[in-house]
């Protein structure tokens, strides 16, 4: 509730309206189908049971119309909420963040609207999981590499990487064509398809 | 020494010097008394309450006749320690509900309060009079024997008859004393029959009055499930402990954060003020994450919403070591089960991470032949103790409530191998492939 209206607030402050404000998976399903907005934002945990009800509704209205991008905050990171996301439309449009980052307001509306643009945003949190968990075919990567490659499954652009790590575009675009490499990774064009590719690599 | 069962003193050649012949008499005493007491009342209930069945009030009292045998079963418990120390415990069992009613249809529904209420009349028929017969026998009729010189003495002296037991005629000291001389060989050689009869008496008793294996079991089986309802009422409580600070104070932080986010937007990026700004946001941000991490310890919400596999990936995430789970393919099992099993995998590789000084770690999780099957092995130094240290034994007790078990093998030099069973049925089948991370 207090979450809602803070939301309200920021998306308003940087000029994006708010149509719909709805507490329950039903009546976000009816507010998609009046409204059908740019995008969707829900918690994982929704009344009546405070369980997952959230996800199941993104889920479902993915199911239903994959165009629809979601954006899902959630308590704390899973990698199973995320892997379900990713896995409904073609990975597209879908957004997975720690609740907390709301709290980064520049960051997160910039990610809600890359998002809403059929972007791929994940937690930097369930990167770092995951770059945990595949820990024997990274060991290849230059620890120069793995700092790109995090970045790049948060879904960054090159721009992007090369401001956050300092270097010049040019290099990074080598570095990831390395790492695509190393990985046996098919090189792909556009941001959010080589994320895809990079997740699912983590991933699997 | 403590005093032994009078049977087992029996056997041995100081029986005569032991408190055993003393303690069979003071039984057999005890039981003549009492028994003659619970004639007299019982009698005198019975009468009253058929006396008062014309006026209908004394249907209850007749009904509650039955359970008169309890607080004199409780007193023969009690009594037949002199006898035999072994403890003999109450075979009743404790109403789950208070009040008298309560009570009355437990103990009516118990066999055992039929059993004593027969040993009751058995008492107040038969054994006391039996018990009293022996007494006479064995102690009163030699006594009056030993006595006789002190008789002869109160009677006036040689010269005057006595007949001690009512036996012979007895005029003089000398005569006296050989009476008393008979008196004290019989009074020893009886101490034997007496001690074997008081012996035999209680032994009887027992049977009667002790639980039955059946209650023992009954007994202990409530015992553990009111162990099982504690560690319930400590789950749902940090469930919701867990939704409380989830929905109370995380919220409000996480709007808290968004405010000072805006506020950071407003501020003049170089004033003092942005700098104050940044540092509470900062700060909130953290506090936040902290309480992340608390919440979670709590009661992880992914355990309720895709079960101990997922959970059990979901620790293994999170630890500083490597750790090969194989993926984990688990059933949805019963909710105590999965908690259990995700706090005993949480402390294992707690343990290891902090003790063992390991680099690696193998896990493996199954549910086969109705059994959940958990295997923590790490390739540290070994030499852990499950005595030491409290996580371990309060995961010995949360496992134990669920009748499952824990093992663990740690010989000095590595390596230790944990591993945890459960007995539990499936809720669901297996999952599929349900998470690719996996």
């Amino acid at each position: 509730m207090l979450l809602r209206e803070g939301l309200i607030g920021v998306l308003g402050r940087f000029g994006h309206e708010t149509v719909a404000a709805v507490g329950d998976a039903d009546a976000l399903r009816d507010a998609v189908s009046a409204y059908e907005p740019d995008i969707v934002v829900t918690d994982v945990r929704m009344p009546p049971g405070f369980q997952d009800e959230g996800l199941r509704a993104a889920v479902a209205l993915r199911a239903e119309r994959p165009r629809l991008p979601v954006l899902v905050l959630s308590q704390y990171v899973q990698r199973s909420y995320a892997a379900e996301l990713l896995d409904t439309g073609d990975g597209t449009g879908v957004g997975y963040l720690l609740k907390d980052r709301v709290g980064q307001v520049e960051q997160f509306v910039e990610g809600l609207v890359s998002v809403a643009e059929g972007g791929t945003v994940v937690d930097p949190e369930v990167v770092r999981q995951l770059l945990r968990r595949r820990r024997d075919p990274l060991e290849k990567l230059t620890p120069r590499e793995r700092e790109v490659l995090a970045l790049v499954a948060e879904g960054k652009s090159n721009a992007a990487v090369a401001g956050e790590l300092v270097v010049s575009e040019a290099a990074v675009g080598k570095h990831i064509g390395n790492i695509l490499g190393k990985l046996d990774l098919p090189p792909a064009d556009g941001t959010h398809r080589r994320v895809l590719a990079v997740l699912a690599y983590l991933r699997g | 020494m403590p005093p032994q069962p009078i049977w087992t003193e029996l056997q041995q050649r100081r029986y005569l010097k032991s408190s055993a012949p003393w303690r069979g008499c003071t039984y057999l005493l005890g039981g003549a008394l009492l028994g003659a007491a619970t004639l007299v009342v019982g009698l005198a209930l019975t009468a009253v309450g058929a006396a008062l069945t014309l006026v209908l009030i004394g249907i209850p009292l007749l009904t509650a006749l039955p359970l008169t045998g309890i607080p004199l079963a409780a007193l023969e418990r009690r009594r037949m320690l002199l006898v035999d120390p072994t403890p003999a415990p109450t075979p009743h069992r404790t109403p789950e509900a208070p009040g008298i009613p309560a009570w009355c249809r437990l103990r009516l529904r118990e066999q055992a309060t039929w059993r004593e209420l027969a040993y009751a009349v058995l008492f107040a028929l038969v054994l006391w009079p039996l018990d009293l017969l022996v007494l006479a026998c064995t102690v009163a009729f030699p006594v009056l024997l030993v006595a006789a010189p002190a008789h002869l003495a109160a009677a006036g002296g040689p010269g005057n008859d006595i007949r001690p037991a009512k036996l012979w005629l007895v005029d003089a000291y000398p005569a006296a004393c050989a009476t008393a001389l008979l008196g004290l060989v019989l009074l020893l050689l009886l101490a034997h029959p007496l001690g074997a009869y008081s012996a035999a008496r209680a032994a009887f008793a027992r049977l009667l009055l002790a639980p039955r294996d059946a209650e023992l079991a009954a007994g202990l089986a409530e015992v553990t499930r009111s162990r099982a309802r504690l560690v319930d009422a400590f789950e749902a409580e940090r469930r919701r402990i867990e939704r409380d600070l989830h929905d109370g104070a995380q919220q409000r932080l996480v709007a808290l954060t968004m405010s000072l986010g805006l506020a950071r937007l407003d501020a003049d990026p170089d004033s003092p003020l942005a700098r104050q700004l940044a540092a509470a946001h900062d700060e909130a941000g953290r506090v936040l994450t902290e309480l992340r991490e608390l919440i979670r310890g709590i009661h992880p919400q992914v355990l309720a919403d895709y079960g101990l596999s997922a959970a059990i990936e979901d620790v293994a995430d999170r630890c500083a070591l490597p750790v090969e789970t194989a993926g984990v393919r688990l059933p949805r099992l019963p909710e105590t089960v999965e908690s259990a099993g995700y706090f005993a995998v949480r402390e294992a590789l707690a343990n290891v991470g902090k003790h063992s000084g390991a680099t690696r770690v193998h896990l493996t999780a199954a549910h086969t032949e109705g059994r959940l099957r958990i295997v923590v092995r790490d390739d540290g130094r070994g030499g852990a103790d499950p005595a030491r240290g409290t996580g371990l034994t309060g995961l010995a007790d949360r496992l134990a409530v669920l009748d499952g078990t824990l093992a663990v093998t740690s010989p000095p030099g590595g390596p230790t191998i944990l591993s945890v069973e459960i007995p539990c049925e499936a809720e669901t089948e297996a999952e599929a492939e349900m998470e690719a991370g996996a």
